[in-house]
């Protein structure tokens, strides 16, 4: 079954970094790609520009509105997201654990809605 | 004859409902992989039963028989429901392969276990989790649990249909946690046990002090689960809430009104719980693998085994919160420390450390903290300033009988010393 894990951390902390810290977080998030593609867990993944380059659109009445995002202020923002396959919410929680910003931010595992046995 | 047959049938339905009911739940939850279509699949066993042991007597082994009846009827159900609707039936050929039960009654207990953890997923709202739980581990009513809580029957059965539907949408699987996992997750389930005793203890708001059939079923539970798996936490929290239990009926008058342990009738102590708790302390210190509620536990077995107020080893206790206080630094721990101290070190050693934790802005909306205070104030013979800290007390206090002993303190305190 596949798991969407939506990444939320602190944008303005993660600015603060100095370079040396920035590199070695990207070296873990790219150790961590690694294993779950090692073990046919990994489907997608992305990471997201910071939430002030969000844009807002709606669609209503046939007319298009944009804004400036993101959609909500928060003091965590999503900053990217990994597609994986699991077999279980368990085993969901084990891989989310393990993305880097698990240690300062919180990561949001939602299940995808399995179209595949219609 | 026959309504003689019959109704000794019913009997017997009747008994093996109350004693294995949720044994065979707990199994066909595992087999047809779903809550809702296990409880179906209960009601049509039991009813099932009851007609046919009617005709063909009462099997050798009834549980086997409604797990297997049970399971039967589920499958034959779906596939009813997936003729009219003319779904795929692969996914139920495998449930029907998958579901086929063994000879041999195993596993029986694993899934009773399977079922608390599961009701007991972090995952789960904690209200979600202690609502599940009692429904589903317990055997309780919806109506049942929604006045054990004070919520209105239908929030509380919505909140249970919105768990069942997160462990059906998000995967929830239903087993026992790995050795790995299982630490947290046993905490998640003390903490569900402890949180449902509680309840039943304390009041939190409301007439009686306490609420005795869910500190049963919390107990119930508590020893569910030291037989299914004697970790040392699962025994300590046993072991605390017997000794509890123990000292209930002394706890108040037959007015209602509350008594502290100091005051308290001794002899009305139940002294086999405490004997069962002080041996499930052992057991569990004996490990090394004890954690909070094993220490608490130890506390309260250090008081239930003085003879009376004055005998209590206050050094001992002020040891074990030394360590709990380490294991668990929350700011009440630190106020019942505190309490400790000023038994064995005098009410001013006490009140510093009291007055400390205030001054650091933790629990100055707990009643208990203020009413702490101005029982030491009042031993050290500081009357107004015990009577302005048991009226804060009294401003935070909620639960009847324990305003009405706030108040008495203060009426008492008010007459020696008058401003």
């Amino acid at each position: 079954m596949k798991y969407l894990c939506l990444i939320y951390d602190d944008e303005q902390q993660w600015q603060k970094f100095p370079k040396e810290v920035q590199d070695k977080y990207m070296g873990e998030y790219m150790a961590f790609t690694e294993s779950i593609k090692k073990n046919g867990q990994y489907v997608g993944s992305n990471q997201l520009q910071p939430s002030h380059t969000a844009t807002i659109v709606r669609a209503r009445n046939g007319k298009v509105s944009t804004t400036d995002g993101p959609f909500v202020e928060t003091k965590e923002q999503l900053g990217g997201y990994y597609l994986i396959e699991a077999k279980d919410l368990n085993d969901a929680i084990q891989v989310a654990s393990r993305i880097p910003s698990a240690r300062s931010g919180s990561i949001e595992v939602r299940p995808v809605v399995d179209r595949s046995q219609a | 004859m026959q309504d003689d047959i019959a109704a000794h049938v019913h009997d017997r339905v009747d008994a093996i409902y109350r004693s294995d009911s949720r044994r065979v739940l707990a199994t066909l939850i595992r087999l047809l992989g779903d809550f809702d279509l296990a409880e179906e699949a209960l009601h049509d066993a039991f009813a099932t039963a009851v007609e046919k042991w009617a005709e063909d007597g009462i099997p050798a082994n009834p549980r086997s028989w409604l797990i297997s009846t049970g399971r039967f009827k589920a499958i034959d159900r779906l596939r009813k429901t997936a003729k009219f609707e003319s779904a795929d039936t692969s996914a139920l050929d495998r449930l029907e392969a998958e579901s086929e039960m063994p000879e041999y009654d195993d596993g029986v207990e694993d899934d009773r276990l399977r079922l608390i953890f599961t009701c007991c997923h972090p995952a789960l709202s904690p209200d979600a989790q202690i609502a599940l739980t009692l429904r589903e581990v317990c055997g309780l009513t919806t109506e049942e649990v929604a006045h054990a809580f004070l919520t209105p029957p239908p929030t509380l059965a919505q909140r249970i249909v919105r768990a069942k539907s997160k462990i059906r949408d998000a995967r929830i699987p239903y087993e026992i946690p790995s050795r790995a996992h299982l630490p947290e997750r046993l905490d998640s389930v003390l903490h569900v046990i402890y949180l449902v005793f509680n309840e039943g203890y304390l009041a939190s708001s409301g007439e009686s002090l306490t609420r005795a059939d869910l500190s049963e079923e919390a107990v119930r539970l508590g020893r569910l689960l030291v037989e299914l798996l004697p970790e040392p936490e699962a025994m300590g929290l046993l072991a605390l809430m017997l000794l509890h239990e123990a000292r209930r009926v002394s706890r108040t008058t037959p007015s209602g009104e509350m008594i502290l342990l100091e005051d308290q009738d001794r002899s009305l102590w139940d002294r086999a719980q405490i004997e069962e708790a002080v041996e499930l302390v052992e057991r569990a210190l004996a490990s090394h693998r004890f954690g909070p509620y094993t220490l608490q536990a130890a506390i309260a077995a250090v008081h239930a085994e003085a003879s009376t107020a004055g005998a209590t080893d206050w050094p001992q206790i002020v040891g074990l919160y030394d360590v709990l206080l380490r294991a668990d630094p929350s700011p009440v721990i630190e106020l019942n420390r505190a309490a400790a101290i000023a038994m064995r070190d005098g009410p001013q050693a006490g009140l510093s450390l009291m007055d400390a934790i205030l001054v650091r802005g933790d629990l100055t909306g707990y009643h208990l903290a203020h009413a702490a205070r101005g029982d030491l104030l009042r031993r050290l013979g500081r009357g107004d300033e015990a009577i302005d800290a048991y009226t804060r007390a009294l401003e935070l206090a909620t639960q009847k009988s324990e305003r009405s002993f706030i108040a008495r303190r203060l009426d008492q305190l008010r007459f020696t010393s008058p401003r």
